[in-house]
């Protein structure tokens, strides 16, 4: 089924006690996209790609963009708790789930603490755990257009780069990279953008499909996390994609597309 | 009227040219401390003290001390430390601590101990205030920026808990827990001592001090959005009942005297060469634009009329020329002659009860802060006091900012003798 662009619903979703934006297109199998650490993105290829053949929801997360913040949550657990809360309110279950860079910690630890309401899970280029090699990048000690140039590996030849840095940011889109800014402040500060617990509970995504996306030239999460990721989570898989940094599905949308896609679709 | 000394005690380094206008650049986290000198740090350290008691020699009232952290602006990354030897060395001034930065304390229970010790050591001379920190502050210590308003505001109901109320006591707060508050140590001065909140930026604080009814000090800016930034204050105090008065009000700025017109703005003009706070009006150095913008610091929204001029990012530029800071009285300098009618008007313009003279920083010399500490004592301060007199503007220790009220001997808060 193909989809115009722009052709997704944007509403106000009232949900494990809070008020979010959620986004949604498509139809068939729903999968939940969660975004990483500066908000929503915006609707972008992949968005677009993906709800061709499923129910993609892509909310803010609460805090984010002009979702609600809640008082109450100071980590990244916190958040991934409430989120099964707002998918039991959605009565979502057995859904996909992906999620990218700080999204993907959150979905990490969405699926740790209960690995039976997911079908499979895509982590791209996810914080949540200590590298090995390498730091995590710090987004707080740089502006966030600084931050994003240095997410993508080649701009010049990223046609969605634009859309997701302009040139000249609107005062509303730099407003809500504050905001975005601001809530990851508040769950990801200390310890920076991971927890030392995570990668002890990853076990237990033993009997969940599990796939880790990297792109190869990714100077913000050192691959090395990656590399725990997979190694901490029996039965998962790593694809390394080329000539990409740490945004594949910004750099390489018809490449990472498919590779989510035909992993999506292997059960 | 309560007249206090300030420097920021740069890092001065003759080899470096200073630092900042004259040397390397200080661009916020981006120099090494490989370059750090300690028989030089130590020999400044003990300077400073020695121009803090001579200050003090001079007639000053209150001898005040700043914190900041990894950087060459100011060395006094341990305040206590500083006030701790003050304490013991100085006879009758108050030590004005402008101030301990609250959020990047995780066990804020060290500050209830250390400033009560601070207070017992000297007899009731404590001044405590507080502030948020810039983000250098929070990133150097690990603090997060985003909750930098929600800690300051808990960490302050703590200690003032734990200096007036018997422990032990339990405190189970959002960012601090403790099951055992019964610090062995209490303030000297009942109920606690003057509590007093510095600030440029943000909005939400002068509204929380002039809820509180604790003095706002306003750090160097120009005197304009100074007054503007009173009146939210006083429109705070009106909101909540009271009349705000010369007693809730401080300014710091830069003031330097000297024997000669020449020789006074020969000096003056260290103000603006040496090691200096990107942050405030006028100095030199390049603000770094993400420690400004360090997610969740202040309020992008909740700024006061000064908030612009603290936080321009400079590029290594002064934002105005040291003329442009002379004719707008950013910079009073000159011979006790010039100068006395200069700070009287900054008196009639902002209506302080407290002042502080911002002196000796910069390139500036041992001997030129001690030049003008001397004409400070023989002809500058007297002449404020009867100045200031004349305008009834009346100090935190002579009128009650908690109440209004003159502090009479019977009072709480003079019920502590002071000094020896």
């Amino acid at each position: 089924m193909a989809v115009s662009e722009g052709s997704f619903k944007e509403s106000r979703l009232e949900v494990a006690g809070a008020t979010i934006q959620m986004r949604t297109a498509g139809e068939g199998r729903p999968l939940l996209l969660l975004h990483g650490e500066l908000g929503f993105p915006g609707w972008m290829n992949y968005h677009k790609t993906l709800s061709a053949s499923r129910k993609v929801y892509a909310p803010s997360h609460p805090g984010y963009d002009e979702s609600q913040g809640i008082d109450w949550m100071m980590q990244v657990r916190d958040l991934a708790g409430w989120y099964l809360e707002a998918l039991d309110d959605m009565d979502l279950d057995d859904i996909d789930l992906i999620g990218f860079s700080f999204g993907g910690w959150i979905a990490a630890e969405m699926a740790v603490m209960d690995p039976s309401k997911f079908r499979n899970l895509a982590l791209v280029a996810p914080t949540g755990v200590k590298p090995d090699e390498g730091e995590i990048y710090d987004i707080f000690l740089n502006l966030a257009p600084d931050y994003l140039k240095e997410a993508i590996h080649d701009s010049n030849s990223c046609a969605e780069f634009e859309l997701i840095c302009p040139e000249e940011p609107s005062p509303e889109m730099l407003e809500l990279w504050e905001i975005g800014r601001e809530q990851s402040c508040k769950l990801g500060w200390k310890p920076y953008m991971y927890s030392l617990s995570l990668k002890h509970l990853l076990h237990r995504l033993k009997n969940l499909n599990t796939l880790i996306v990297w792109g190869r030239e990714d100077k913000i999460v050192p691959i090395d996390s990656g590399r725990i990721y997979q190694e901490s989570i029996p039965g998962s898989v790593m694809q390394v994609m080329e000539n990409v940094g740490h945004r594949p599905e910004i750099e390489n949308p018809d490449e990472f597309s498919k590779l989510i896609t035909t992993f999506l679709d292997s059960k | 009227m309560f007249i206090g000394h300030f420097t920021e005690r740069p890092y001065q380094d003759p080899d470096s040219g200073y630092f900042g206008a004259t040397g390397l650049p200080i661009k916020d986290l981006s120099l090494s401390n490989e370059i750090y000198d300690p028989i030089l740090g130590s020999a400044l350290y003990n300077r400073y003290l020695d121009e803090k008691v001579y200050a003090e020699e001079m007639g000053f009232d209150g001898l005040m001390l700043n914190e900041h952290h990894s950087t060459p602006f100011c060395m006094g990354g341990a305040m206590n430390v500083e006030a701790s030897i003050l304490a013991r060395i100085t006879k009758k001034a108050k030590i004005v601590l402008l101030g301990n930065i609250l959020p990047i304390w995780d066990d804020p229970l060290w500050l209830v101990e250390q400033l009560a010790m601070i207070d017992m050591i000297s007899k009731g001379r404590l001044v405590s205030g507080w502030v948020r920190g810039t983000g250098r502050e929070s990133v150097s210590h690990n603090a997060p920026p985003a909750y930098n308003w929600e800690r300051f505001q808990e960490a302050h109901d703590f200690i003032v808990k734990a200096w007036s109320e018997p422990g032990p006591f339990r405190w189970e707060g959002k960012h601090y827990q403790y099951r055992y508050v019964n610090p062995w140590m209490r303030p000297y001065q009942k109920p606690h001592p003057q509590i007093m909140l510095p600030g440029v930026v943000s909005r939400d604080s002068i509204v929380w001090a002039a809820k509180q009814r604790i003095p706002y000090i306003m750090l160097a800016t120009q005197l304009e959005p100074t007054r503007q930034s009173f009146q939210v204050y006083h429109d705070t105090a009106k909101e909540e009942g009271y009349e705000a008065g010369s007693q809730n009000f401080g300014y710091l700025w830069k003031v330097h005297v000297d024997e000669t017109e020449e020789l006074a703005e020969e000096v003056a003009r260290k103000f603006v060469q040496g090691p200096s706070n990107p942050f405030l009006a006028g100095n030199e150095g390049t603000a770094n634009p993400a420690l400004l913008k360090l997610p969740g610091l202040t309020s992008r929204r909740r700024v006061l009329p000064t908030a612009n001029v603290a936080t321009a990012n400079r590029g290594g530029q002064l934002s105005r020329s040291f003329e442009e800071q002379v004719e707008d009285y950013t910079i009073i300098s000159g011979t006790p002659k010039t100068v006395i009618p200069k700070i009287r008007h900054v008196l009639e313009y902002l209506r302080p009860g407290s002042v502080f003279f911002w002196d000796g920083d910069g390139a500036m010399t041992h001997d030129d802060q001690m030049r003008s500490l001397r004409l400070m004592g023989e002809e500058v301060i007297p002449a404020v006091r009867e100045i200031a007199d004349e305008l009834e503007l009346r100090s935190p220790f002579e009128v009650s900012p908690k109440t209004g009220e003159p502090i009479g001997e019977t009072s709480e808060e003079a019920a502590v003798p002071t000094g020896d």
